[in-house]
């Protein structure tokens, strides 16, 4: 089946990170297609590269982007919602004349419009969030 | 066509399980995960309600969400099936919908 994720909290703030992320790799390990996680309010905060978590404990960014890489999912990120959050890839921060970018790999920002996409190509949308 | 519901609140917390009780069909599934897991135990002043929702529903509850929050299997109440992210993801695939209750 293909699925559809969308993550509506940021890392380390309570559970839907984490539980979409076991979801995830459990659909995968099932031999499902994933065809794309879309980040989307606080979610947004799934994707920095600049957040440094304690050694001992999980890396939730690192963890998408080495599934992105595995098993080729699509982590898209909401414009409207990094944008307040100040969550930038390359294109972006030169268009709002900030200093640097700060995206992790694997991850595109995008619009709504990738979301309602998902929804149209998918067999399931399974929603995690606060 | 059949649905999942997914509660990821206490209902010690929120009225999300309330809520979504309120709304689901008879005969349809209900996941509690997360913090919702707490609703699935035996001797809680909630217990009433989830034995009427099992007599009611499918109710399953999320293992790794449990053991995670210091309760056993064996602590949730009869009719509860306890399933683990790969039974998550057979829920999803044998209902047509998936609606989280948050």
């Amino acid at each position: 089946m293909k699925y559809g994720i969308l993550v509506n909290e940021g890392p380390y703030q309570h559970q839907a990170s984490d539980t979409a992320y076991q979801f995830a790799q459990a659909l995968l390990d099932k031999g499902h297609e994933l065809f794309r996680v879309f980040f989307y309010h606080d979610g947004v905060n799934n994707g920095t590269r600049f957040a440094v978590p304690p050694q001992d404990d999980r890396n939730i960014t690192v963890r998408w982007s080495e599934m992105a890489e595995k098993h080729g999912v699509d982590l898209v990120i909401c414009i409207a919602a990094a944008q307040r959050r100040g969550l930038l890839d390359e294109g972006e921060a030169k268009r709002q004349g900030k200093d640097g970018n700060n995206i992790a790999p694997g991850f595109r920002i995008s619009g709504l419009g990738q979301l309602i996409e998902a929804g149209i190509q998918c067999d399931r949308l399974v929603v995690f969030g606060d | 066509m059949t649905m999942l519901h997914t509660v990821n609140k206490s209902p010690f917390e929120r009225n999300t399980l309330a809520s979504c009780l309120g709304h689901a069909k008879s005969g349809s599934a209900i996941l509690l995960i997360e913090d919702g897991v707490f609703a699935a135990v035996q001797g809680t002043a909630h217990e009433d309600t989830v034995r009427g929702a099992v007599a009611d529903h499918k109710v399953f509850v999320l293992g790794p969400d449990l053991l995670a929050r210091g309760m056993r299997p064996e602590q949730v109440i009869e009719g509860i099936s306890v399933v683990d992210y790969g039974g998550f993801v057979d829920l999803t695939e044998q209902h047509d919908k998936v609606q989280a209750w948050v």
